[in-house]
């Protein structure tokens, strides 16, 4: 076996890659329970990938067959109804993971100096993925698939001179069609998810890179070495440690998964709508058209942002910068800590309203915006997401204000507990 | 002076508060009627409820609808029947339609015969397939609305659906079912009327009305009941025909996911399967982190 091993060393840096990318690879002893979620995140991509080659196997994608083929998927093709369900949850699984996973990131400022680009290609893959979703969730061909894909493109029409072109070209067609199916198609099974491969490797040998920030957010790297070890005082080898450490997280993860998969695929309609079991029909439109509660919040802002000038452009423009301006957090956050732990109220007040704002953005995008009455002319929910939207931006806006004249305490030299 | 600016305030923020509250009801109110709550008294493990409701399916409901994502044979192999059974009691063999579809063979799906023209014209619209129809409006919705038809003279099939007002479906089980008629009770206040409603166990419907936008001299709200009640009876007592409509929807819930039963007996073992090996794991991680300090 070692013979082996060195004959492929001697041709391929095999083993140097496996001790740089993870075996010797020197993490904190420190991370707590939101540390989880990075290599959650890449389990589900694997689980997207596999249950995705397997449904490949049956789906056509074909306007006039593909509604029929998903049902010929969890009727007729054995096990394939499980396929089907891990597929459509680990959508959403993801969007949970990597959620908090973009969350953990805020807590302990593992964004800042010099992870930046770290987090760049973690907002790229984000942006990928939400790509990845949205392309996917055409493919059933029910009512939402079509009316979601119709609603969103058509935003693309709003941008002034070459929207409704630009939206023409999207689609390939003048509505969805056929056509649309199929460039979505070869986008969702494709081009995007090797796109995403592309950029988790990047994501991965940036962190490798430059190191682990912990809920510390001390510098292990660059500590003296344990004479002992010689490896960082505070710092462990990924392998054994983290890799037995991350399978307690992924089989507690696959726990939480199977519950859903298997007892509530449809998730009282947030993962699996009712209206997407009535094929797509290009002459009906449904009556409330929601998007998936991963894109909801920023549906939310869409439609709170009032059109000017008889255009939507303002609304998508917001909704855009929304999505983009993750990428300007390692530049406007002007904390003289990067953790949590050490940051005063100025920090960890803002982060929480942001939270609740996200999370209340989130479930109003889910409504009608009639669902919560009207206030005099105004509809309530309208309102609230105008109030939150507003919030939404207030956040990104005076974080180099509030950050700046947060009272913080000093980082420790050492990792505590 | 103080304490009265306070209560003039604090009386203020309430009024708002209270106004706003009311406003948010009635429109709620706007979006439409309340329904009684339909719960059907289904059980999916009940196979012979099942086999009435595949029958009943196939009587009444194949000639327009049809499933067409659903196999014979697979009625018959999770419903503890015979293949021949099944292509001697539920497949019908009629005369070829332009382009309906009939069959005789158990491995088709439950295509219906009727020609798709044919239906536009007669019904307006084509008749919904319905293999996945209970997966889009649940089985309380269907077990209502199966049971929400009345006579009503101004529609063109004389028929009226409480739940699914001017559906173009006629009641196709009114022999069995009896003939309905739409009852109208008002009550001027809501206690009483919700109190009344919440008695009810036919299918009904409550909805304040009068409370005119704008207009000065606004008339009092009151509150509407409508009562499907039975008018003349079909063949089948009330009783039994809501266990035969039961039985249809129970039906239609385990055609819109065959495999469900079987999804929650396999997750059953998986969850069990994963609590294991999550101990071992754990147990795994404690013993190799004891040299971290």
């Amino acid at each position: 076996m070692s013979k082996l091993l060195t004959w492929i060393d001697d041709r391929f840096p095999l083993t140097k890659l496996w001790e740089e990318q993870w075996g010797k690879y020197v993490a904190p002893k420190n991370f707590n329970f939101w540390y989880y979620f990075g290599s959650l995140a890449a389990f589900v991509l694997v689980i997207q990938i596999v249950s995705g080659i397997f449904l490949t196997m049956n789906y056509k994608p074909d306007a006039t067959k593909a509604f029929e083929s998903v049902e010929y998927i969890m009727r007729d093709v054995p096990w394939g109804w499980l396929i089907r369900y891990i597929h459509s949850t680990g959508a959403s699984a993801f969007f949970i993971v990597v959620y908090l996973h973009m969350f953990r990131g805020l807590l302990y400022g593992s964004y800042r100096k010099p992870r930046e680009l770290l987090w760049i290609f973690g907002v790229l893959i984000y942006l990928c993925l939400m790509g990845e979703a949205f392309m996917g969730y055409l493919l059933p061909w029910g009512q939402m698939s079509y009316w979601g894909a119709q609603v969103i493109i058509n935003l693309f029409s709003a941008i002034p001179y070459v929207g409704k072109d630009l939206a023409v070209w999207i689609r390939g067609d003048y509505v969805i069609s056929d056509v649309t199916l199929n460039r979505f198609f070869a986008f969702h099974v494709i081009a995007l998810p090797l796109v995403l491969i592309g950029l988790v490797v990047a994501h991965l040998m940036a962190l490798h890179e430059v190191g682990s920030n912990n809920p510390d957010g001390v510098d292990v790297k660059h500590q003296p070495k344990d004479p002992r070890t010689g490896i960082p005082l505070d710092g462990i080898y990924s392998h054994p440690y983290y890799s037995i450490k991350d399978i307690v997280g992924v089989i507690f993860f696959l726990f939480i998964f199977s519950i859903v998969v298997f007892f509530l695929p449809e998730m009282g309609g947030y993962f699996l709508e009712a209206n997407n079991f009535i094929p797509a029909n290009s002459l009906k439109t449904p009556a409330h058209i929601a998007p998936v509660w991963y894109f909801t919040p920023y549906y939310s802002i869409l439609r709170a942002v009032p059109p000017m000038f008889d255009s939507q452009f303002p609304g998508v423009a917001c909704m855009g910068i929304a999505v983009l301006a993750f990428f300007a957090l390692p530049w406007i956050d002007k904390g003289a800590v990067k953790s949590i732990r050490y940051r005063g109220w100025w920090f960890k007040i803002p982060l929480a309203i942001f939270v609740v704002t996200f999370v209340i953005l989130g479930w109003l995008g889910t409504m009608p915006t009639d669902a919560l009455g009207k206030l005099g002319d105004l509809e309530i929910a309208t309102l609230l997401a105008r109030i939150f939207t507003i919030l939404y931006f207030l956040w990104f806006l005076l974080m180099p204000w509030y950050t700046k004249r947060d009272k913080t305490k000093p980082e420790p030299e050492r990792v505590t507990g | 002076m103080q304490p009265r600016i306070f209560r003039t305030i604090a009386a203020g923020l309430v009024s708002t508060a209270l106004s706003a509250a009311l406003f948010a009801s009635v429109a709620h109110a706007a979006e439409g009627p309340e329904m009684t709550e339909q719960r059907p008294p289904i059980d999916r493990h009940d196979v012979a409820s099942l086999q009435r409701g595949a029958k009943l399916f196939v009587n009444y409901c194949v000639g327009c609808h049809g499933a067409q994502h659903m196999r014979y044979n697979r009625i018959a192999a999770d419903l503890a029947l015979t293949e021949k059974q099944v292509a001697d009691n539920l497949i019908f063999r009629g005369t070829l339609a332009k382009d309906g579809y009939v069959t005789d063979k158990v491995g088709e799906t439950m295509k219906t015969a009727m020609d798709r023209a044919d239906a536009k014209e007669a019904f307006g619209v084509i008749p919904p397939d319905l293999s996945v129809e209970a997966r889009v409006r649940g089985t309380e919705w269907l077990y209502a609305y199966l049971r929400g038809y009345y006579r009503d003279d101004k529609t063109a099939t004389g028929w009226n659906n409480l739940v699914f007002p001017n559906v173009a479906m006629p009641n196709v089980l009114w022999e069995i079912g009896g003939q309905n008629k739409l009852t109208v009770h008002e009550f001027p206040n809501k206690e009483q009327a919700i109190s009344e409603f919440v008695a009810i166990h036919r299918v009904a419907s409550l909805e304040s009305s009068g409370h005119a936008e704008g207009g000065e001299g606004k008339a009092e709200p009151k509150y509407v009941i409508r009562v499907v009640e039975p008018d003349t009876p079909g063949t089948m007592t009330a009783q039994d025909y809501d266990i035969a409509v039961a039985d249809i929807v129970n039906y239609l819930d385990y055609m819109a996911e065959p495999a469900k039963g079987e999804r929650i007996q396999v997750g059953i073992k998986v969850l069990i399967f994963l609590a294991l090996l999550f101990v071992l794991a754990y147990w795994t991680k404690r013993e190799y982190w004891k040299d971290v300090h």
